[in-house]
C-alpha cells in the first residue's frame, strides 16, 4: 500500500488570473517510505502538500490523480474527502504551535475532536498517553492549556494528534522551521520514530532545508516553479545531484570548517519565474548554466534506478566536490 | 454612539474592534491599491456619500438664503421653494435648512478635530507604550485604564455644564481627550507585534533615537491601520457630540445638528408633525456616520488581501 | 488570580477618587457662584435680608470654607450618602431625587444591555454562517450602530406615538393611574417603558451585531479552525470553538460600551420624557441645578465602577487563561 500521486495540477485563484502553483506532478511513495519535499519558496512543495489533505480557499483542483493505498482520493470534494482526513491521510501543520484552541484544555480539545472522528474511548486514551510519553511528555500536559507549554512542547503534542489515528500518509509542513537547531533535531528523530514503530506508512516532509532532509529522509524530491525537478535517494541527491537547479542548490550550501577566503558562497542568480504566466518550455532555463535552445521545450520526467529527473542536459553520473553533509553522515 | 466602536478593526489584540482589523498591512504598492480601492463597492459608497455630505456641507451655507438663527420666516412651515426655505421654518419661523447646513459643517469641523486629537492622543499613548515597554508601559496603560473607565460622557457632561459659552472647538478639545484610550490600546498592541520585528532591531542598531523609529519605521507600516482608527474616531466625534448637543451642551450662538434635534423636541415637534425640524439633521449623522463605517470596511478589503471577494 | 483582581481594584479606586475630586472641582474652577444663582431664583427685595441669606446659604453649602477643607467635607459627606441639596427641587435632597430616578434608568439600561448583548451576538454569529442572513444582517448593523439613540428614539416616538397611537408618547406610567403595586400599574410601566427600552436595543444590538459577525469570521481564519478543518472535524465543532472564543472580547467590549450606551439612555429618557437619571440631569442642567448634576454624576461613576467589576469577573470565569496567571500584555 502506498502513495502514487499522478498528474497533479492545482492552482490558486486571483484577480489577476490563474497561479500555477502546482503544474503537473507525479511520484510515488512507498510504505515505510520518508519522501523529502525541497525546493524555494513559492515551487509548490506547500500547495501539494496542502493539496493532498485540504484544498483552502483559493485553490483550485485543476487535473491529476491521488490514489493513496489503491484507492482514489477525492481531494476536489471537501465533504468527501473528510472521511478520509485524519485516518488515511493527516498533516503536522506550519503553524503547529498555534494550531491548538487557546481555551481549551488540550486533552479535551483531543477528546472533542476524537469524539467528532468516532474514535473515542477507553483504548485511543491510553494510546494518547502512551505516544505522549514517546516524545517526552507525561499525561499531566492533557490538563493544561496550550498558553501553558513551550512552543517545542506544543509542536510535539500536534505531532503526536496528528498520527493518532495512525493515518497511511503522514503530511509535515515545514514542521522545524520555526525552531532552534536542537530541537529540529528532536523533532526529526520523532519523525523517523513514528515510522519506524509504524505510527504512518509513508510521511512526506516539506521544507526548505535540505540539511534536515538528509538527517530524515530516505528520498528527496526536488520541486521547482511548480514543476518536479529531480528526485532521487536522500544521499545521492546530495553527494551526486544531477539537474542544474539540484547542483547549484546543494553548491550553495555552507560547508562546515570552510572559510570565506577559500570557498564563496553563491546563491543562485535571478528568481523564480512568475507562476501567473510561466514561460514555455523548462521552467529553470533562464536561471541555468547549462540552458540550450532544446531547452525551449518541456523536458520530460525520465525514471531510472530509483532516480527521476526532468533536464534535457542531465549530466552524467559525476561525483560533486565531497560536501561536509555527506562527511557528517 | 461610540466612544468604543463596535465595528470591523480587529487585530491580535484584547479589544473586538480591534480583533477585526487584522495586523499591520503589507505595504502594497500604491497602484495595487488603488486599483483594488475603485473595485471595492463598500469603499466607494461610502466615500460617495462621504464626499457628497462634505460638499453639501462647503457649499451649503453659501446657497443658503437667511441665516441659521434669523427670524422672519413663516412659523413651522413646510419645506417650500418659496423664498428659499427648501427645508421649512422652525416653530419660530427660522430657516430650517440653514441650520441643516449649518449644522453639517459643524459636525464635519467636530469630527476631523475631536477625532484627530484623539488619534493623537492614542498614537503618542499607545506607541510611546508598545515600544517602550516596562515601566512607561506599566503607567501608561494605568492611565488609559483610568481614562477608559471613567464614563467620559458623564465627565463631558459635568464638565461642559459649567462652562457658560462654549465654543465649538472646546467641544472638540473635550472630546479629543476623552476619547483617545481604545486608539491607545489597539495601537500599543500594534507596536509590541512590530516593535519584535528585525527591521526595528535594525533601526535600534543604527542608532536612531526611539520617537525617529516610531515614526520612520513602525508607523508606515501602520498607515493603513491608523487611517482606518482615525475614520472610526471621526465618526465617533460626530455621534457624542451630537448627543452632548442634544442634551443642550452644544456650542453657544450657534446650531448644530444635535440642537436641531434638541430644539424640536422641546417645542413638541413631532406632536406638532414638523417633521422637516426633526427628521433631517438625524437622517445626515446617520448616513455620515455610516458611510464613514462601511468605507471602512471597504478599506480593510483593500489593505487586507485575505477579505477580498474573489 | 489575585494579582489581576488586586490591580483592578487598584485602578478602579483610583479612577473613583480622580472622578470625585474631578467632580468636586469643577464648579470652584468655574466662573460663577451657585449660591448666586438660587438668590437669583428666590429674588429678595430687602438687601440686608439677602445679605443674611446669601452667608446662611454659603454655610450651608459650605462654601464659606478654605478649599482643603470644602474637598474633606465632600468626601465625609459622600461617605453619609448626602449628596446635597437640589436647587431647582429645593429643599429635595439629590439623593432622593437621585433614589426615585434611579429605578427608571436601570430599568431601561439593563434589560437593554443584556439582551441587545445576547441577542447582538447570536444573530452575528449565524450571520457569520450564511451568506444570505449575512447580506442583511451586515447593512443593517451599520445602519444601526451609526444612528444617534436620540434620533431613534424621535422616530419611533413620532411614529408609533404620535402618529399610530400604539405606544404612549411619554412619561413613566399614565398620569392619571393610581400607583401601587397593581397590575393596572405594572402593565402601565410597562407599556410606557416599551419604547425607550426598544429604542436602546435596536441600536445596541446593530453594534454587537456586526462585532460579532466580524469576531467569528476572524476566529474561523485562525489556525486551530484550520488545523481541526485539515483534520476533518465537523463545522460545528469549529463553529463552537470559534463562538466561544469570539465571545471573550465581546466581554470585555461589553465594559466599554457602557459609556456610551448611557449617554444613549440618557438622552433616549429626554425625548421621552421618562423619568429617570437622564431627564433629572437634562432639567438640572438647563436650570443651573450643579448639586444634582453632581450627585448624578456621581452615582454614575459609581455604577459603572460596579459593571466594570462584575464584567471583570465575568471575564475571570469564562477566559481559562486569566485563571492560570498568564496573560499576556496590561490585560483590561
Amino acid at each position: 500500500m502506498s502513495l502514487h500521486v499522478e498528474d497533479l495540477r492545482v492552482y490558486y485563484r486571483t484577480l489577476a488570473g490563474d497561479v500555477k502553483a502546482l503544474d503537473g506532478v507525479s511520484f510515488d511513495v512507498a510504505d515505510g517510505e520518508i519522501m523529502g519535499l525541497a525546493g524555494e519558496s513559492g515551487c509548490g512543495k506547500s500547495t501539494l502538500g496542502k493539496g493532498l489533505i485540504r484544498l483552502d480557499g483559493r485553490m483550485r483542483y485543476v487535473g491529476g490523480h491521488v490514489v493513496l493505498d489503491g484507492e482514489e482520493l477525492p481531494i476536489w470534494d471537501d465533504a468527501a474527502m473528510n472521511d478520509f482526513r485524519f485516518r488515511h491521510v493527516s498533516i503536522v501543520p506550519q503553524y503547529a504551535m498555534s494550531a491548538l484552541n487557546p481555551t481549551r484544555k488540550i486533552g479535551r480539545m483531543i477528546h472533542e475532536l476524537l469524539r467528532t472522528r468516532g474514535a473515542s474511548g477507553n483504548g485511543v486514551q491510553q494510546e494518547l498517553e502512551r505516544r505522549l510519553e514517546l516524545v517526552g511528555l507525561g499525561p499531566d500536559v492533557l490538563g493544561l492549556y496550550p498558553i501553558e507549554l513551550s512552543g517545542g512542547m506544543k509542536q510535539r503534542v500536534v505531532m503526536v494528534i496528528s498520527t493518532l489515528l495512525d493515518p497511511s500518509l503522514l503530511i509535515a509542513d515545514e514542521i522545524t522551521s520555526a525552531l532552534d537547531v536542537s530541537t529540529q533535531k528532536a523533532v526529526a528523530q520523532t519523525l523517523v520514530e513514528f515510522r519506524d514503530r509504524g505510527f504512518v506508512k509513508s510521511t512526506i516532509v516539506i521544507t526548505h532545508d535540505i540539511a534536515v532532509l538528509f538527517q530524515v529522509a530516505d528520498t528527496i524530491l526536488v520541486m521547482y516553479a511548480g514543476k518536479l525537478a529531480e528526485k532521487a535517494p536522500a544521499e545521492e541527491i546530495v553527494s551526486s545531484p544531477r539537474h542544474p537547479y539540484t547542483r547549484l542548490l546543494i553548491s550553495s550550501l555552507p560547508e562546515v570548517g570552510v572559510r570565506h577566503a577559500e570557498q564563496e558562497l553563491h546563491g543562485i542568480p535571478g528568481r523564480p519565474p512568475s507562476l501567473l504566466d510561466p514561460p514555455t518550455g523548462c521552467r529553470f532555463r533562464d536561471r541555468c548554466p547549462l540552458a540550450t535552445d532544446r531547452c525551449l521545450q518541456e523536458p520530460p520526467w525520465v525514471e531510472e534506478d530509483g532516480r527521476g529527473i526532468a533536464c534535457w542536459e542531465a549530466a552524467p553520473v559525476a561525483p560533486a566536490a565531497p560536501s561536509v553533509l555527506v562527511e557528517a553522515r | 454612539m461610540s466612544s468604543a466602536p463596535p465595528t470591523a478593526l480587529a487585530a491580535p489584540a484584547d479589544t473586538p474592534q480591534l480583533k477585526a482589523l487584522g495586523g499591520p498591512k503589507p505595504m502594497s504598492s500604491l497602484r495595487e491599491a488603488v486599483h483594488f480601492a475603485l473595485g471595492n463597492r463598500k469603499l466607494v459608497f461610502g466615500i460617495s456619500v462621504t464626499v457628497a455630505m462634505l460638499l453639501f456641507a462647503i457649499v451649503g451655507p453659501l446657497l443658503a438664503s437667511h441665516a441659521p438663527l434669523a427670524y422672519g420666516g413663516d412659523l413651522a412651515a413646510a419645506p417650500t421653494t418659496h423664498d428659499g426655505y427648501w427645508f421649512g421654518t422652525t416653530l419660530q419661523g427660522q430657516d430650517v435648512f440653514s441650520q441643516f447646513v449649518n449644522g453639517l459643517r459643524l459636525a464635519f469641523i467636530v469630527g476631523a478635530l475631536g477625532g484627530g486629537i484623539a488619534a493623537g492622543i492614542g498614537m503618542l499613548v499607545g506607541f510611546t507604550a508598545g515600544y517602550r515597554g516596562g515601566v512607561v508601559d506599566e503607567v501608561l496603560n494605568m492611565l488609559t485604564n483610568v481614562v477608559l473607565v471613567i464614563p467620559t460622557f458623564a465627565l463631558l457632561l459635568v464638565i461642559a455644564s459649567y462652562l457658560r459659552v462654549r465654543g465649538i472647538m472646546t467641544e472638540s478639545v473635550f472630546i479629543g481627550f476623552t476619547s483617545w484610550p481604545w486608539a491607545a490600546r489597539a495601537l500599543r498592541a500594534q507596536t509590541f507585534s512590530l516593535v519584535s520585528r528585525d527591521f526595528v532591531d535594525l533601526a535600534r542598531l543604527s542608532g536612531r533615537s526611539s520617537w525617529k523609529i516610531i515614526f520612520r519605521e513602525i508607523a508606515p507600516n501602520m498607515s493603513s491601520y491608523l487611517f482606518m482608527m482615525f475614520i472610526l474616531l471621526f465618526g465617533g466625534a460626530i455621534l457624542i457630540a451630537a448627543t452632548l448637543d442634544f442634551i443642550g451642551l452644544g456650542p453657544s450662538n450657534t446650531i448644530s445638528l444635535g440642537m436641531m434635534m434638541q430644539l424640536s423636541v422641546q417645542n413638541a415637534a413631532l406632536q406638532l408633525h414638523l417633521w422637516w425640524w426633526f427628521l433631517p439633521p438625524g437622517l445626515a449623522i446617520m448616513a455620515i456616520v455610516g458611510s464613514l463605517y462601511v468605507m471602512n470596511v471597504g478599506l480593510d478589503e483593500v489593505f487586507n488581501p485575505k477579505l477580498r471577494e474573489m | 488570580m489575585l494579582r489581576y483582581f488586586l490591580r483592578k481594584l487598584f485602578v478602579y479606586g483610583l479612577t473613583f477618587v480622580l472622578a470625585v475630586t474631578i467632580d468636586w472641582s469643577i464648579p470652584h474652577l468655574m466662573p460663577g457662584n451657585p449660591v448666586l444663582t438660587l438668590m437669583g431664583r428666590i429674588q429678595i427685595q430687602d438687601p440686608k435680608v439677602a445679605q443674611q441669606l446669601y452667608a446662611h446659604y454659603m454655610r450651608a453649602f459650605n462654601l464659606d470654607l478654605p478649599l482643603w477643607k470644602q474637598y474633606w467635607y465632600f468626601w465625609v459627606s459622600l461617605f453619609h450618602g448626602d449628596l446635597g441639596t437640589s436647587i431647582l427641587q429645593f429643599p429635595s435632597s439629590v439623593t432622593s431625587i437621585i433614589v426615585h430616578a434611579a429605578p427608571y434608568t436601570l430599568g431601561l439600561l439593563i434589560p437593554a444591555i443584556l439582551l441587545s448583548w445576547y441577542a447582538g451576538n447570536k444573530v452575528g454569529a449565524l450571520a457569520a454562517r450564511r451568506k444570505v442572513l449575512d447580506n442583511t444582517v451586515l447593512p443593517l448593523g451599520y445602519a444601526l450602530t451609526a444612528t444617534p439613540y436620540m434620533w431613534l428614539a424621535i422616530i419611533l416616538s413620532w411614529t408609533l406615538a404620535v402618529i399610530w397611537h400604539v405606544f404612549p408618547v411619554g412619561y413613566g406610567y399614565d398620569p392619571t393611574a393610581t400607583r401601587g403595586f397593581t397590575w393596572a400599574f405594572i402593565g402601565s410601566l410597562a407599556y410606557h417603558w416599551f419604547l425607550p427600552f426598544m429604542s436602546l436595543f435596536l441600536v445596541s444590538f446593530g453594534g454587537w451585531a456586526i462585532g460579532m459577525r466580524n469576531m467569528i469570521i476572524y476566529e474561523l481564519e485562525s489556525d486551530y479552525a484550520h488545523y481541526l478543518g485539515a483534520l476533518g472535524a465537523p463545522q460545528r465543532l469549529i463553529r463552537k470553538y470559534a463562538f466561544r472564543n469570539a465571545m471573550l472580547p465581546q466581554i470585555t467590549g461589553l465594559a466599554l460600551s457602557l459609556g456610551t450606551i448611557l449617554g444613549g439612555a440618557l438622552v433616549t429618557e429626554i425625548v421621552f420624557s421618562y423619568p429617570g437619571l437622564g431627564y433629572q440631569i437634562y432639567r438640572a442642567i438647563t436650570n443651573e441645578d450643579y448639586f444634582v448634576i453632581q450627585g448624578i454624576f456621581l452615582f454614575i461613576i459609581i455604577g459603572v465602577l460596579v459593571a466594570n467589576f462584575l464584567i471583570d469577573i465575568a471575564y475571570l470565569i469564562v477566559d481559562p487563561r486569566t485563571r492560570t496567571g498568564m496573560m499576556a500584555g496590561g490585560g483590561s
